[in-house]
């Protein structure tokens, strides 16, 4: 059992979590994922490792409840334990030789991208970060963002923080400044990533983006994970999830997400259903 | 006086049209009375042929009399003298090309029901007895044991009952390898695993789930910072393997292990209620011909699958299951498609499968590993309709400890390799055995390993101490 040492909500849907994990945190880089589960009938859920510390030997997680897990797990309070917890998953994300760069976050994606923002920031590359979100509302991890970046851009689809617009309209402008990045990390939504790669192919700014499909073992055993990558099929939990953004299949990608969302919807809804019964009960 | 009848006893089983909609065990196996009938069909040889086709020497004919003398923990105890994991292997292991096959009753009729009366007298102590097993003295001395398979269960259990503290360490939320996550509960029910490994804590043996070796500690870590004076490698053959044809990455196509995790491991056939799902479909194809793709079938079947096929290259004749799974898979209503072998999985527009090109086979010249080759007959080529592909053509070793692990040395398709004799690896203080070394075996190869190694491992502490 993993406990949890410290809970926060980050906004209504997202919120991080500092778990007790020794032999994940002696080991742990930006980049890689740990997997979860939280009772015995649970599902096993990949979430990015957002931070570690080594000396404590606990592992933060930030997460957004968009389904049964997810909400499972954000009823967990500080004090109890997580069943089931196991990584470093993947590979770290490489930060040799990198002096500038733009990370983007798409949403939660951004959760995601702060990590690898704060890495590459800490080793002294000048870093500036494009955070999109769809309202204000949604804006998670924005001190810590900034705190982790030289030039930080919020933007939200409505203008209610930041600059109205999509992460893309920033990266152009940013580019049209005359940035010379060495590469460009985008994480987010698969639409996003899609969508960054495909400016920045034609200029040839190297550009990466982490995959995430479903996931079950986590350690290349059953393939679900698979993508296509360079029209080569790749495992994202132990090849990734960090993959060349020019050379993903993004279709294929987007397309292999869908295929549990009856079922996921269909889940979440009688869990709901069911917790709701005994709140009411 | 020997029973003469030229045929086993039956088993008692569920009935097929039954069972095909359910996860509970097939077999029910033999009651007393059948059990002891039973036995009196083995005829008590001298030299004992079946015990030189099992690959840990269990003394067969000693068991089988006890079983006819009606002692029956006696019985067990010598099946547990030599076979870790007798409840597990009298359902799993492929009698008919090991001790059956050699047994003289086979020469004219039916061989004696070796298998059925093993797991007879291994669940009767189950049922009946439940003390603990003795925890020997501890010698000081610590192994580390990665991978909780039956390779290395029987390793750990080994080494733990000569008084090492032993400490498994497994990558999934629990142990048992394919015993738990690849073979159904309609099998190899896992409450008889549970059992077994249950028996190994109370031995003192330490399990440590959710641990990846490679990716948290590593071999050499083991060795020379958490100080154990050994390692054996028990991590099993979990790669999938794949076609290499269009359309493998459409939905609903699945690797046999990424089915069967969700079925047994994750419980989707208990599905909502349980969180993990898996897609079904009405018509399912199951390309392969080994026991991985009849489990695949039948649990297809089970979750209510209209039509389960399998689609094999070569004919029943060379299919590697073992032959009860065939002969249930059948009477439960999968089809065999055989000499087939698909060259396209074939796309609905909406990025969903919806059927298989595939071409008809022709046998050739028996190999060198005593294998008929296949040929396509060309111009056979035609369409087949399904809605879901399970791909269960064969798995290899994962990649990622032979990667972390400097000086090991691996074949080029990835088995560890190994002194056959000894288990050890071309790395000191390690150790190996399995799937891992082996690819895709059985079992009972693995358990051998286990024990094996075990041996070795005891003789390298001693030999260090003197
Ligand atoms: C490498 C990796 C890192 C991730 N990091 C984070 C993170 O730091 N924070 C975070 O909030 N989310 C992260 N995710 C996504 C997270 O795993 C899913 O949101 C979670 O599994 C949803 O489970 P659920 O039961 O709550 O929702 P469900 O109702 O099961 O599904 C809701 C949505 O989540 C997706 N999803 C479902 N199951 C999985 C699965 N096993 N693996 C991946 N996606 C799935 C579905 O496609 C669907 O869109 C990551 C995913 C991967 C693969
Ligand atoms: C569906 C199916 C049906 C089968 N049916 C039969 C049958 O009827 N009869 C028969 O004799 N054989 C059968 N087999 C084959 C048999 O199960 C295997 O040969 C046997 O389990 C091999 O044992 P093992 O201990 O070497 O490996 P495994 O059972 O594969 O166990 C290896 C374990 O190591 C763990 N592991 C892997 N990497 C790491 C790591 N880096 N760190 C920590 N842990 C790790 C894995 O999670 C796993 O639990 C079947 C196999 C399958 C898949
Ligand atoms: S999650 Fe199973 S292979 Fe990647």
């Amino acid at each position: 059992m993993y406990r949890i040492v410290q809970k926060k909500t980050l906004n209504p849907q997202v919120k991080l979590m500092t778990v007790e994990a020794p032999a994940i945190a002696k080991k742990a880089r930006p980049g890689q994922f740990i997997i979860l589960r939280v009772h015995d009938e649970g599902e096993r859920i990949p979430l990015t490792i957002a931070g570690f510390d080594r000396a404590a030997g606990t592992i933060t997680i930030v997460f957004q409840e968009v389904g049964r897990t997810t909400r499972a797990l954000g009823q967990l309070e500080e004090g109890d334990s997580i069943l089931d917890f196991v990584g470093p998953l993947g590979i770290p994300s490489h930060t040799e030789g990198i002096r500038k760069a733009c990370v983007i976050g798409g949403g939660l994606g951004t959760a995601i991208a702060w990590p690898q923002a704060k890495a590459l920031h800490d080793l002294g590359a000048e870093v500036h970060m494009i955070c999109g979100f769809r309202n204000k509302d949604l804006v998670i991890l924005e001190d810590e963002v900034r705190a982790a970046s030289d030039r930080t851009i919020i933007t939200t689809d409505d203008g209610s923080n930041g600059v109205k617009g999509f992460v893309t309209d920033q990266l152009k402008a940013l580019l049209a400044e005359g940035n010379e990045y060495d590469v460009v990390i985008a994480i987010g939504p698969l639409v996003m990533m899609k969508f960054v790669s495909q400016m920045t192919k034609p200029l040839g700014i190297r550009t990466i983006v982490s995959l995430n499909p479903v996931m079950i073992d986590g350690t290349g055993m059953c393939g679900g994970c698979r993508v296509t990558v360079g029209g080569k099929t790749k495992f994202a939990c132990v090849d990734g999830p960090d993959f060349d953004g020019h050379e993903v299949d993004f279709d294929e990608a987007i397309r292999r997400s869908s295929m549990y969302r009856d079922e996921e919807k269909q889940s979440d809804e009688m869990h709901q259903c069911r917790m709701g019964g005994l709140s009411n009960g | 006086m020997a029973d003469m009848s030229l045929k086993k006893y039956p088993i008692p089983e569920q009935d097929p049209n039954q069972r095909n909609k359910n996860f509970a065990e097939v077999s029910l196996g033999y009651t007393e009375e059948l059990a002891r009938k039973e036995s009196a069909r083995c005829l008590q040889c001298k030299n004992k042929p079946c015990v030189a086709g099992c690959p840990v020497q269990v003394d067969i004919p000693g068991f089988i009399a006890k079983i006819g003398q009606g002692d029956f923990e006696a019985a067990y105890d010598v099946l547990k003298s030599t076979n870790t994991l007798p409840a597990v292997c009298g359902r799993v292991c492929p009698q008919e090309t090991q001790c059956e096959e050699r047994c003289v009753r086979a020469i004219k009729g039916q061989s004696v029901g070796i298998g059925r009366l093993e797991r007879f007298a291994a669940d009767r102590h189950m049922e009946k007895v439940c003390e603990a097993p003795l925890r020997p003295s501890p010698n000081g001395k610590k192994v580390a044991v990665v991978g909780s398979g039956p390779a290395g269960l029987t390793c750990a259990g080994d080494l733990a009952a000569m008084g090492y503290a032993v400490t498994v360490y497994e990558a999934f939320h629990v142990a048992g390898g394919v015993l738990m996550y690849g073979i159904p509960e309609f099998r190899l029910p896992k409450a008889i695993v549970q059992k077994e490994i249950d028996d190994l804590r109370k031995l003192g043996v330490e399990i440590l789930t959710n641990r990846v070796v490679g990716r948290a500690e590593t071999i050499d870590e083991l060795l020379d910072e958490e100080g154990y004076s050994a390692v054996f490698v028990g991590t099993g053959a979990g790669l999938p393997s794949f076609m290499n044809v269009p359309g493998e990455n459409l939905n609903s196509v699945y690797t046999a292990n990424e089915f069967l995790t969700r079925i047994n491991l994750m419980k989707a056939y208990k599905w909502p209620e349980c969180d993990t799902p898996v897609r079904i479909g009405k018509r399912v194809a199951v390309v392969g011909g080994g026991n991985v793709a009849m489990d695949a079938a039948r649990s297809a079947k089970r979750l209510g699958a209209e039509e389960v096929s399998i689609v094999y290259r070569r004919s029943e004749e060379e299919m590697p299951a073992r032959l009860e799974e065939v002969h249930h898979a059948k009477e439960e209503g999968i089809r065999l498609v055989t000499l087939t072998n698909p060259t396209a999985i074939l796309d609905d527009g909406k990025g969903w499968v919806r059927g298989m090109t595939v071409v008809d086979m022709e046998l050739g010249e028996v190999d060198a590993k005593g294998r008929r080759s296949t040929h396509a007959i060309p111009g056979s080529e035609h369409d087949l309709a399904f809605e879901t592909v399970v791909i269960a053509i064969g798995q290899s070793p994962n990649p990622l400890i032979r990667q972390t692990t400097p000086g090991l040395s691996t074949q080029r398709w990835g088995g560890i390799i190994v002194d056959e004799s000894t288990g050890a690896t071309s790395k000191p203080r390690v150790y190996a055995g399995g799937d891992a070394v082996t690819g895709a075996a059985t079992v009972i190869l693995a358990m051998g390993a286990g024990k094996i190694a075990a041996k070795s491992i005891d003789e390298l502490v001693r030999s260090s101490e003197a």
